[in-house]
Order: structure tokens, then C-alpha cells, then sequence
């Protein structure tokens, strides 16, 4: 009976002691500031991980997830062509007041409408306002949404130009945020339009309060928030450029979460008793693109496969990635729906790629390996990667020469097709298997200026991920999307290098803290344990 | 006097001309596209046309320079292509940070770089010559980042009495008057936030002006040696005058001289100081600002930033040159 009771009372405890608990403030540190906090204006994960605390999307991306949940929109019905989506949008839902806008106003169809028809008709007041809107432009929502109209106060109906299966996911992307549309309007009127981005007024877990530029940004607690009221009362977003710096402020508590420690102080910090580490893979893919157009090698499949086999990609991740990243095989990264572990994978074996060479008559293969001048959140030195693979090369008799421009020049020379061999990558916008491979590998972005850097064309490729965008039905898609890379991994018309690892050092009393594969911080759900 | 000046301020005109041209054309003539820099992997002919319509990249070279100067004597400074906000306003959110740091390294640098310097010339070759001067040769060698990270982890992380970095703990909260956190925190009588701005501002100004701080002691130190030997020392001390008022009236004030041009060039390097330890202090000044801009081909704001920039580089001289006339009364003659 008493061993009954202790149990039971240390089972209580345990619970009491896993209760979270409101109240604090939370410093997280980061590397840069945001830009803007008009996530339309935005491309940046700075400034995303500003204007995410204030803002809501119609749908969201479940926390540490892909997957698709209900946002502001409470459900949603697609009709059976895929070209109308009816949004029912969440009653009782309020922007919060500021100091700079102290209105509370109730969130409708009106807001929806505005937010997402001033990045598309030109004729909008709000489209000239604050710079062009570049993830409309770059998610080539033009050629997608027909209109978007309100239905009734709490419905709205977006009508699309054709079958878009990943409509839906791009709409919980951050450029898809709903703003007031009263509170725009009345900037406009007072003739200062231009502060909606630097004065957010939303309807997400924080409130906005200020923004010193470089230095901070600081929220305080939505009451109200839908989601439910976050633990914390105040969040401060602080910008410490110097990673050592960062952790300094880790150590000494005066930040709580900091984001991207260096691989070499990451153990330094594990081995301090109030630090824990957390990681998450990435939604990202480094590849060396074979440019078919121009090397004509490149064209017989033996020999994509033979590079393949040359490299290294284990001790190049090893090596270069220091424990932040993992070999990658396939052209999505494993964290996404869809992902085929099954397909063939090239181990290293440069006997086998000499022996492919030689069968395909290129034993004195020469070209230039392209690396990129900048550090990208899947490609820390994308110099040393090259060394790494030009050794590896020059094992099975390939000679290359490594080749850098500017960041700016590299990706414009890419565009048009006049690199040999190039390293590059991508991180995931929506969460949408189609957002990598029709993008990056379809015939159709294989023209001029290309997002395929591979030029490579196969018809029954591009066949599986045309049909996959317009199949609505998750089940089927997935069928498509394994097809369309066993098809990839047979082809191989890259050398996919790695997806990277995000990790992040966390005080040890910070509590439901979670990454996320989009890379966004949220912290509603973040609570102090004292 | 007042012609000199005249004249003086008429030739800032061509200098800053010059300046226009000069920026304008390295980056215009900097290779790759910075719309698709811009927009990275992303960009797609959509959005890379969209955004040179908006930098206004797609008119020819010529007019895109006609645009810019007459803006700028317009009075606009353009927008920045990252943020779309005007310069000019992006400026002086940090500029006054950078203005509060700059300063109070200088000041630290004068005080200690002069003293420092006096003391070594009058006791030659003692002990603290000695110490001074391979103190101000290590200050001078030093790369500010380290002397800043090194800072950090002593003063910081292992004796816990100053902040890391910052400009102010995010417990205060005071009105942006002047911008200058010590005297807002003064004028709104919030001493405790001025005894943290404060605090804060300590290591950072250490970082920064231990290079200025070392050329300053150097420079007086030769500077005093020279001058004590003049025939003028000589009859003062002759005259019966104090040892102290030898050294502090009759040479210090001739000895300044070279001193003070000096510290009027290095306002220019501790802008370019500023930087780094900007970086290493999470300061939220002008600094990083630009290295971002120039990492982001932000057009806009390299090229009116540098004008502004080369504006208060050339009003400081011109401040220098003119203390020279109030320390030197032979400047005024000529």
C-alpha cells in the first residue's frame, strides 16, 4: 500500500512537474535582422521568423512537420475539377491592438481578399507599395490563382487557372500571411502605406511592440491568440551577428535559444550542464547539376553514373558538413512526403566508375566543377566540397578545374547554361515534393533561363510530376512522386551531395521548444521550466 | 577666416561629386546581375524582371545616374532594394549607435593615448615607457575582432561583470530622443538604463579604441620628445616656471599638433573599425549595415550611404583644420 502511494505520488509529480507553466520573457538570439516584416516583401528567413510571431496563414504547416493543418481558415473544400477552393475562415478571430494602432478589429473574407490581391492585380492600391512581391513571383502565382473572391464574411473562394495540387501548401507559406485590411487602408489614407512593413498588425500568438533595427524585435503575448495563449509573456528576437558571440550569451543566460551555432563550438556547449542541443534535418538538397547541353559526356548515362560512383559523398559530409548534414540519394530530402527509400543508391566505388568510364569511351574526361561563392544553409563550403570531388575525380582519370564567380554571376551563367558541372541546391518553400522536382528537374524548366541546371529532358519524368500536380489525392501523388525518383535515380542527371542538419543550442529549462523542416521558429508553444 | 572656409566648403563640391561617380560606377561595373543575386536560387524571370523594374536596373547606365544625382540634390536618397525603405531613414535608425561607440573610443583613445604618451616622453626610458610603449605596439597589432571575442570571454563569461553585447538590456525600454542611449537615459532621468547603456558600451569602446588609443600615445610621446628639446622649454623653465606648467602650457600645446591631425584622420578608420566590432558586439550601428548591403548588392544604399559617409569624413577634416587655427596661431597667419 505505501509503495502503491509513493508510486502514485511520483507519478503526480512527474505530471505537476511536466505542467507548463506561463510567464517569462524569451531571448532568442539569431544571426542577422529582418528586412522587412511584410512577409510578402520577403525572401529571407529573417525576416520570415519576424513577421511569423504576428501573423497567421489560412492553412499552416503542422510544427515540425509538412503536413498541411487548418490556420485561419477553419476547413477548406476543393471541387472536383481542382480549380475552386472554398476557404471557411475561423469566427471570432481579432487583430490585436498596438500602441502604434489601437483598434481591435475583427478578422474577415475582407482581409483574405486583400492580402493576396495586392501581390496579384496591378491595379491594386497595395501593389506598388513596398517593392515587388517576390515569392508571388518566384512561387509563379500569376499562372496559377485566376481570383480570389470574397464569398460571404467568413468564406472565401480562390479560383485557379488550372489543377494545382500544391495550391493549398503554398498558401500556408509566409507570403501568404493575412493582414488587416482596415489597418492598411487607414496608413493609406494618413499617407503612410509604407509602414505596414515595418508595423505589423495581425492576428498570431505575439503582439508586435517595437524594432530596433539590428538589434531587437520584441512581442509581447497574444491573450486572445486562437491557437491558444502562448506560455511566455514577452518574446525578444535579438540579433548577435558572431556565432561565438551567441553562444557567449547562450552560456551566461542572457539568450535562451540561439540559432546556428558553429559546428565546432557545438561541443562545446553540449558539455555545458545548462545547455541542451537540439537538431532537425533540414527540407533542403545540395547536388552537382551534369549540364547535358553543354558537355556532351554527359549525355551517355554511364558516365553520370560513373561520377557518381567517383564521389565521395560520405566523406565529404563528414569532412566538410562536420556532422551537420547526412548523404543524400535521392533528390528530396528523406523529412518529405513522398520520399523513396528504395531507390538505387551509388556507394563509392571508384573501380566501378573507372570500369564505366572506359565502357563508355571517356577515360580522358576533362570539365570545370562550378562551386558557389556563398555559404547557403545546405552548402557550407561549397570550395572545399569541389576540392574534395576534383580529388576524387582525378582517382578515375577526370581531370576538372574549379571555377567560382559572384554569387550573382554564378546564378545568371547557371540560368543560361554555361557552366560544365555545378554545385548548387535548394530549400523547400511548401513542403511540396513538386516544389523540388518539378522545379529543378522537369523538361519543362529545362529551357533557357533554366532552373534546371542538368538540362536533363526525360519525358517520363516530367510525365509522372505533370500528372502528380494536378492529382489532388495524397495516395496517388506519392505513387507518382517514388515513380519519378527511381526514374532520377536510374538517370542520375545530378550528384546529389547532402541535406543539411539545423541544430540548435537551447538553456536547458526552455521547454517545448521545437524546429521545424520549413526553418521557421515558432514560440507559442515554448514554456520555462525554473 | 571666413574665406578660407568659403573656399574650403567650395571645394567639397567636386570632391563629393567625384565620390558619386566613383561609387556609382564600381557598382554598376561589379560583375553578375544583383536582382538575381538577390533573389538566389529562387529567382525566376518573373521576379528578376519585377525587381530590376524596381531598382530601375532596366534603364541605360547614363540615365540611371542622371536619376540618382538629381534625387540626391532632391534630397532623396533613394530606397533600399532589400528593405524598400528610404536611406536615409535606415541610416539614422543606426547611425547614432556608431556615432555614441566612435566617440566614446576616441575619447577613451585621447585621454589615455595622451596622458600615456606625456609620461613616456617626460620619463624616458623607465619602466613605464618601456610598459606604454610595447603596450601600444601590442594595441596596434592586435586584430579587433580578437582583442574583442578575448574581451568578451574574460569580462563576460568568466567574471560575469559586464554584458556580452548589446546596447542595452531588454529589461529597459527608453525613448529614442537623440538616439545617443546615454543621454536619452539622462534626459528621461532613467538612471539605472543610463548605468546599463553604459556598462555596455565599455568593452566594445576598449575594442575600438585600443588602435587609436596606441598611435595617439605614440605619436605624442615622439611628438613631446621633440618639442621639449626647443630653445622655448629652455626659457620657460628659465623664466622659473613649474615643471607642470613646462610640460601641460608650453609643450603639450605644441606638441599637439601632429597629434590632433591624426586624430582627425582616424575618424575614417574607426568607421572602418567600427565594422568589426560592430559584428563582435552585436552594436546595431552603420557598420554591418553596409557590409550587409554590399553582401546583398543593395545599389541604393552603397551608394548614398558612402555619399553621406564621405560628407561627415570631409566636414571632420574640415573641423580638424580649423581647431588647428585655435591650438596654432602661425596657421592663422598663413
Amino acid at each position: 500500500m505505501r509503495k502503491l502511494l509513493i508510486i502514485t505520488l511520483l507519478f503526480l509529480t512527474t505530471i505537476m512537474y511536466a505542467q507548463p507553466k506561463y510567464g517569462g520573457v524569451l531571448v532568442f538570439g539569431r544571426s542577422g535582422d529582418s528586412v522587412s516584416l511584410d512577409p510578402a516583401h520577403a525572401t529571407d528567413g529573417e525576416s520570415f521568423y519576424g513577421s511569423k510571431q504576428v501573423y497567421d496563414t489560412l492553412v499552416q504547416f503542422k510544427l515540425g512537420t509538412t503536413e498541411i493543418e487548418p490556420g485561419l481558415a477553419e476547413s477548406w473544400e476543393i471541387s472536383d475539377d481542382g480549380l475552386t477552393y472554398i476557404f471557411h475562415l475561423r469566427k471570432n478571430v481579432f487583430f490585436q491592438p498596438t500602441k502604434f494602432y489601437k483598434k481591435k478589429v475583427q478578422f474577415t473574407a475582407d482581409d483574405v481578399v486583400f492580402s493576396l490581391k495586392r501581390q496579384m492585380d496591378k491595379n491594386h492600391p497595395f501593389n506598388k507599395i513596398g517593392g515587388s512581391y517576390k515569392y508571388w513571383g518566384a512561387m509563379n502565382m500569376s499562372n496559377i490563382v485566376k481570383d480570389i473572391e470574397k464569398v460571404d464574411n467568413f468564406t472565401v473562394k480562390i479560383t485557379l487557372q488550372k489543377r494545382e495540387a500544391p495550391f493549398l501548401a503554398n498558401m500556408a507559406m509566409d507570403f501568404a500571411s493575412i493582414l488587416s485590411k482596415e489597418y492598411a487602408f487607414d496608413l493609406l489614407k494618413q499617407g503612410k502605406a509604407e509602414q505596414l512593413s515595418r508595423f505589423p498588425y495581425g492576428t498570431g500568438p505575439f503582439v508586435f511592440q517595437k524594432w530596433i533595427k539590428d538589434d531587437k524585435i520584441i512581442y509581447k503575448a497574444n491573450p486572445e491568440y486562437w491557437g491558444g495563449k502562448p506560455y511566455i509573456k514577452k518574446l525578444i528576437l535579438k540579433v548577435i551577428p558572431n556565432s561565438s558571440v551567441r553562444a557567449a550569451e547562450l552560456k551566461v543566460g542572457s539568450i535562451h535559444v540561439m540559432d546556428f551555432p558553429n559546428p565546432e563550438e557545438v561541443a562545446t556547449l553540449k558539455a555545458d550542464p545548462n545547455i541542451k542541443i537540439i537538431t532537425q534535418e533540414g527540407l533542403n538538397v545540395a547536388y552537382l547539376a551534369l549540364n547535358m547541353e553543354k558537355v556532351k559526356a554527359f549525355k551517355d548515362v554511364r558516365v553520370r553514373r560513373a561520377i557518381n560512383h567517383a564521389i565521395n559523398k560520405e566523406a565529404i559530409v563528414k569532412a566538410i558538413y562536420a556532422g551537420f548534414g547526412r548523404p543524400a540519394y535521392a533528390p528530396i530530402p528523406p523529412t518529405m512526403w513522398s520520399y523513396n527509400p528504395d531507390i538505387v543508391k551509388y556507394k563509392y566505388n571508384p573501380a566501378k566508375a573507372k570500369e564505366l568510364l572506359k565502357e563508355a569511351g571517356y577515360e580522358n574526361l576533362e570539365f570545370d566543377l562550378w562551386a558557389m561563392p556563398v555559404v547557403r544553409p545546405y552548402m557550407p563550403n561549397a570550395r572545399k566540397v569541389a576540392e574534395a570531388m576534383q580529388a576524387d575525380l582525378a582517382k578515375i582519370g577526370v581531370k576538372t578545374k574549379i571555377v567560382s564567380y559572384d554569387w550573382g554571376t554564378y546564378l545568371d551563367k547557371g540560368r543560361k547554361l554555361e557552366h560544365d558541372a555545378m554545385i548548387l541546391g535548394w530549400t523547400g518553400d511548401n513542403g511540396d515534393p513538386d516544389n523540388f522536382l518539378s522545379v529543378l528537374l522537369s523538361a519543362h524548366a529545362a529551357k533557357i533561363p533554366v532552373s534546371n541546371r542538368a538540362a536533363w529532358k526525360n519525358e517520363e519524368f516530367t510525365k509522372l510530376v505533370d500528372q502528380a500536380k494536378v492529382e489532388t489525392d495524397i495516395a496517388k501523388r506519392t505513387e507518382l512522386y517514388k515513380k519519378a525518383q527511381e526514374i532520377f535515380a536510374k538517370e542520375v542527371p545530378w550528384v546529389t551531395i547532402a541535406n543539411s542538419v539545423v541544430v540548435e543550442a537551447v538553456r536547458k529549462n526552455v521547454m517545448g521548444f521545437k524546429l521545424d523542416p520549413m526553418g521557421k521558429r515558432r514560440f507559442d508553444k515554448v514554456w520555462f521550466d525554473k | 577666416m571666413l574665406s578660407y572656409l568659403i573656399r574650403r566648403l567650395f571645394w567639397t563640391i567636386p570632391t563629393l561629386f567625384g565620390v558619386t561617380l566613383m561609387v556609382f560606377a564600381m557598382v554598376h561595373l561589379a560583375p553578375g546581375d544583383p536582382a538575381v543575386a538577390m533573389l538566389g536560387e529562387k529567382a525566376n524571370p518573373q521576379s528578376v524582371k519585377e525587381l530590376r523594374e524596381q531598382m530601375g536596373l532596366d534603364k541605360p547606365l547614363t540615365t540611371q545616374y542622371f536619376i540618382y544625382i538629381s534625387n540626391i540634390l532632391k534630397g532623396d536618397f533613394g530606397r533600399s532594394a532589400n528593405s524598400y525603405e528610404p536611406v536615409l531613414n535606415e541610416f539614422l535608425d543606426r547611425f547614432p549607435a556608431t556615432v555614441e561607440l566612435a566617440s566614446t573610443a576616441m575619447i577613451l583613445a585621447i585621454i589615455f593615448g595622451v596622458i600615456a604618451g606625456i609620461i613616456s616622453a617626460v620619463k624616458r626610458y623607465s619602466v613605464f615607457d618601456y610598459a606604454s610603449m610595447f603596450g601600444a605596439l601590442a594595441g596596434v597589432s592586435m586584430p579587433v575582432f580578437w582583442l574583442g571575442l578575448i574581451l568578451i570571454y574574460y569580462f563576460s563569461v568568466k567574471l560575469g561583470v559586464l554584458p556580452v553585447s548589446g546596447r542595452l538590456g531588454y529589461e529597459f525600454d527608453i525613448e529614442h530622443i537623440t538616439g545617443f542611449y546615454l543621454i536619452d537615459s539622462l534626459l528621461v532621468k532613467d538612471y539605472e538604463a543610463f548605468w546599463d547603456a553604459l556598462k555596455h558600451l565599455i568593452l566594445p569602446a576598449i575594442a575600438l579604441g585600443t588602435i587609436p588609443m596606441a598611435i595617439i600615445a605614440r605619436m605624442t610621446r615622439s611628438s613631446m620628445i621633440e618639442v621639449m628639446k626647443e630653445e622655448y622649454i629652455k626659457t620657460a623653465r628659465a623664466k622659473g616656471c613649474s615643471n607642470f606648467r613646462v610640460i601641460v602650457v608650453h609643450a603639450l600645446r605644441n606638441a599637439l599638433m601632429p597629434v590632433v591631425t591624426i586624430i582627425g584622420l582616424m575618424f575614417g578608420s574607426l568607421f572602418a573599425g567600427s565594422i568589426l566590432t560592430e559584428t563582435t558586439f552585436s552594436w546595431p550601428g552603420i557598420g554591418k549595415w553596409l557590409v550587409n548591403a554590399v553582401y546583398q548588392r543593395d545599389f541604393p544604399i552603397i551608394q548614398s550611404a558612402t555619399l553621406i559617409i564621405a560628407t561627415i569624413f570631409i566636414a571632420i577634416n574640415l573641423i580638424v583644420d580649423l581647431l588647428y587655427a585655435v591650438i596654432n596661431p602661425k596657421v592663422r597667419l598663413s
